[in-house]
């Protein structure tokens, strides 16, 4: 690939990239220490103890911290008032305060009993088992088995991802874990990924979601996940492979106009020489290579394997010394303006509008700086576009997530496949993006006329009886009674809500017959694809 | 301003996907359709378009397609060199030997990563190799955006890269049996929410392409039953829909198809038999279905253009299958061709295959680059300019094969 600017990135301080914010920052230092404090104290908050002041949080806020608004998160964002909810909500270490049925079927998944290494261990002695059948048929059946096994883990981590992003407490924390699974993308269906997705996004992904930037890129960086999705295993010294370094870049931190060149593309990829994955022992070097070794799980960085001359990235000089360098490379991604930037328009994108104003995304970069995610957010939800600006068509995720909120509130799912096959059907199913740069995050992708018929029939079956959520997949639990879920209550006859309302909506919801249609019409309306 | 002008100020604008109609052009160009099927997983073009060589015949012990002759059955010879499947027989032959059918061999991408997905979007996208990757618009909604009255739209679940990008395309899969979902009685209701709202042309355009689509099947169904059919053939029904569809109002169109990795077990007892010969067979089966479908006068202002990301390795593999190779054989169809040069209906560059002219030694090569293929079929077809196919397929040189 060739890129148009092909400078190396300077350590100035380009006045054009440092423009000073139009307005006063919000969230001055004295204001970051009351929200802290606030967060600090959610059970006081629960207990009402809030402000008799506390302003009223708009819809669209709750909307948008959330999964989508129900009756119990409107009610806990009015409790706590705008600046409480606001603050529960960016509190790195909330509690996901989950329901009893959905802990108890987290705790049931068996893929995160076992250790990572342990796992994948286990998964390839099965593949070369039935790769080892002598007879065909036999063979064939032996696949079968290896197949099932990872889709099972799939499902788990799938369903793992869904029980939390409608039932946790830290909303947010649970949207940027999706958004950040996404910036970090891996597709399922590449090797033996299947068996690594839980791992990946609980290790890697979802502890830092609220947090720093730069541990997220290097637990990214040492997860097999990332390292056998990009090819970084076949990265070698003398036989490198480019594939991780130029999506590092590209997708992952500076974006595709962040001012780096093929130059930079090749040095970091031999920066990335020797990172890998080694399921067995480890390997036999020479002595003045062995304290250079690392390993961490099923990761290595093998030193044999490393290119230990110098490389110049971004205009600056890394000294060949082993995985160090990687981590230099890192500290240096995470800080640079352009990551800041770029980063932060994606979250401004996916969260506000397909076209951010410029101003906005300047001021989150300002407070990202280093790569500080909940300071970037805060800057984001302070802003008045984000609980008052236009309207953002929801892509699928949060549509299908929102509808279920909506619908079923805390009613704990008992089997999430029906909410899988519903995001695959609208395009945008886990853990399915082939590409490396993850699902696209603007409406257009997302709007089509095949998108809204088949949203439609997936509204329909939602608000008709639940299509088998709350059937238990596995054990042979009878099925809770059906039934149909009562939409129109009091998040939908709530000032707020019904102030969203068109008028031609409010005509077809009344023209309903039957609470199934009134529930399928409702999320079917336009004011319900928006957020 | 310039008409072109105007429609690139129109697709860029953020309003495009909401204002657009079809109605504010009159069509030029009389109608001139075309269909994109994309054969998913790199087809075996080497067993629909079959060498009469003897280094294929070594190379693929198992699964290589002898010729047929006198009382033998086997692929049916076209010219000197190639040969036709013989699961073709009574839908692809006929169709080549009226001058509607021609092959392309050793066509395809310079894209080696060999991988399904980096080829089918590098491919999709239309991009130089070489480009940054621009995962903005595929080639043919860039197409779209210089055609008046296009109205794109992909016959699938969701809209592919390929139709990607600012000209507003419709999507809408027509595969399986197109049941009545419940949803009909709410249509109304749905339609009136959406009343002067943005959405309200998509809205209604969904809710019409289904309708159409249904009223089509259940006519289909009747007549099927009525003739003892099941009514339900894969892509053949899917491709009737397709015709049908784009008869009325649609230029451009995509499909794809998939099941095509054959990596084992592609043939069974014999050569001529086995998955990949089902799948043959229901794809010769859909192309004639969609001929006849459109009926002579529509189907000679179409042209239809079968393409995969990549052909397959030339020597069979351990599993009597093969594995992602290179060039490949694509096919263009239509009513309105040119009559084939030499009597043969094998098109553009080939050379003979033997051990010494494989590509990496394994693969064949690519003669005929896909960008300058379909751009030369594209001029012809929609009278573009250097300009525009500059704009669908930068950097490319398109190449008229002679095939309109």
């Amino acid at each position: 690939m060739l890129y148009a600017s092909k400078q190396p990135y300077a350590f100035r301080r380009n006045t054009a990239q440092m423009t000073q914010p139009p307005r006063p920052a919000p969230t001055s230092p004295m204001r970051r220490r009351v929200l802290r404090a606030v967060a600090g104290m959610p059970a006081l908050w629960l207990a009402g103890l809030a402000p008799a002041r506390a302003a009223l949080p708009s819809y669209r806020l709750v909307d948008r911290l959330s999964w989508g608004v129900s009756d119990a998160e409107l009610a806990l964002a009015t409790r706590l008032g705008s600046a409480g909810y606001i603050a529960l909500q960016l509190d790195a270490q909330a509690g996901a305060e989950l329901p009893a049925e959905a802990e108890a079927q987290l705790a049931a998944c068996s893929s995160l009993r076992q250790p990572l290494l342990e796992t994948l261990v286990a998964v390839e002695a099965q593949r070369k088992a039935a790769e080892a059948v002598a007879d065909e048929e036999g063979r064939n059946v032996a696949r079968d088995a290896y197949t099932r096994e990872l889709n099972r883990r799939v499902r788990e981590a799938a369903a793992r991802h869904l029980l939390r992003a409608l039932y946790s407490r830290a909303q947010l924390r649970e949207q940027m874990t999706w958004f950040w699974f996404n910036h970090f993308s891996v597709f399922q269906y590449k090797s033996y990924i299947r068996a690594m997705l839980a791992d990946y996004e609980e290790s890697a992904l979802r502890p830092h979601a609220l947090g720093s930037f730069r541990a997220m890129l290097g637990a990214v960086a040492q997860h097999p996940a990332m390292l056998r999705f990009l090819d970084n295993e076949l990265n070698l010294a003398g036989r490198g492979n480019e594939n991780y370094a130029r999506e590092l870049l590209e997708l992952h931190t500076l974006g595709v106009d962040g001012g780096y060149g093929q130059r930079d593309v090749q040095e970091l990829a031999r920066v990335l020489t020797g990172h890998g994955i080694n399921l067995g022992e480890p390997p036999a070097l020479k002595p003045d290579l062995q304290p250079l070794y690392v390993r961490r799980g099923a990761y290595e960085f093998n030193p044999a394997r490393h290119d230990f001359g110098d490389k110049q990235i971004l205009g600056r000089t890394i000294r060949g010394r082993g995985a160090a360098e990687l981590d230099e490379v890192l500290d240096l991604l995470a800080a640079h303006p352009a990551s800041a930037r770029f980063v932060c328009r994606r979250i401004a994108t996916w969260m506000v509008a397909d076209q951010p104003p410029a101003a906005l995304v300047e001021r989150m970069a300002t407070a990202f700086a280093g790569g500080d995610i909940r300071a970037a957010l805060e800057v984001l939800v302070q802003d008045p576009v984000f609980a008052e600006g236009p309207d953002k068509f929801k892509d699928p995720a949060h549509f299908v997530l929102s509808a279920l909120r909506a619908a079923y509130d805390r009613r704990v799912v008992l089997d999430t496949a029906p909410i899988q096959g519903w995001l695959s059907r609208l395009g945008e199913g886990l853990y399915n993006r082939a590409s490396p740069d993850g699902y696209p995050l603007v409406s257009e992708a997302w709007n089509g006329s095949g998108q809204l018929a088949a949203r439609f029939e997936v509204a329909r079956a939602i608000g008709r009886d639940g299509a088998g959520l709350f059937k238990a997949a596995e054990n042979m639990a009878p099925a809770q009674a059906a039934g149909f879920p009562q939409l129109a209550r009091a998040s939908y006859y709530d000032a707020r809500a019904q102030a969203r309302m068109r008028a031609q909506t409010r005509r077809a919801l009344e023209s309903a017959q039957t609470t199934q249609d009134w529930n399928a019409l409702y999320l079917s309306s336009p004011e319900f694809m928006m957020r | 301003m310039h008409r072109r002008q105007f429609l690139a100020f129109a697709a860029a604008s953020p309003l495009a996907g909401l204002c657009w109609s079809t109605r504010l052009w009159a069509a030029p160009e009389a109608g001139s359709r075309l269909l994109v099927v994309f054969l998913r997983g790199g087809y075996d073009g080497l067993s629909l378009l079959v060498p009469r060589s003897g280094f294929y015949a070594e190379a693929r012990p198992r699964l290589a397609l002898a010729v047929a002759g006198g009382a033998t059955p086997g692929a049916i010879a076209l010219d000197a060199d190639w040969a036709l499947h013989p699961v073709l027989a009574d839908t692809l032959l006929p169709l080549a030997r009226a001058g509607q059918l021609r092959f392309v061999p050793f066509a395809g991408t310079e894209d080696l990563s060999r991988s399904h997905f980096e080829t089918q979007d590098s491919m999709e996208l239309g991009l130089p190799i070489d480009a940054r990757r621009d995962y903005s618009s595929g080639f043919m909604n860039r197409l779209a955006a210089r055609l008046s009255g296009a109205a794109p739209i992909a016959f699938t679940e969701q809209l592919p890269l390929i139709l990607r990008g600012s000209a507003p395309a419709a999507n809408l899969s027509v595969r399986g049996k197109m049941a009545k979902s419940g949803l009909e009685a709410l249509q109304p209701a749905i339609s009136a929410m959406y009343r002067d709202h943005p959405l309200q042309s998509r809205v209604e355009e969904a809710f019409a392409l289904q309708g159409r689509v249904r009223q089509d099947a259940a006519g289909a169904m009747q007549a099927g039953m009525a003739a003892g059919g099941s009514g339900n053939k894969g892509f053949e029904t899917e491709a009737r829909r397709i015709a049908g569809l784009m008869r009325e109002s649609h230029r451009l169109g995509f499909v794809d198809m998939d099941g095509w990795d054959t990596h084992i077990g592609q043939c069974g007892a014999s050569s001529e038999i086995g998955i990949l010969a089902n799948r043959l067979g229901e794809l010769g089966r859909g192309l004639a279905a969609l001929a006849d479908t459109l009926g002579a006068q529509e189907w000679r202002r179409t042209v239809v253009v079968v393409i995969s990301e990549f052909g397959r390795t030339v020597r069979e593999n351990g599993s009597r299958g093969t594995d992602h190779g290179h060039g490949n054989t694509f096919l263009v169809l239509g009513g309105g061709l040119a009559a084939a040069r030499a009597g043969s209906p094998v098109a553009g560059e080939q050379q003979a295959i033997e051990a010494a002219t494989l590509f990496q030694n394994r693969d064949l090569p690519v003669l005929n680059e896909y960008r300058a293929l379909l751009g030369g079929i594209m001029a012809r077809q929609f009278g573009l300019d250097a300009r525009a196919l500059e704009a669908v397929f930068p950097q490319a040189r398109p190449r008229d094969l002679g095939l309109l």
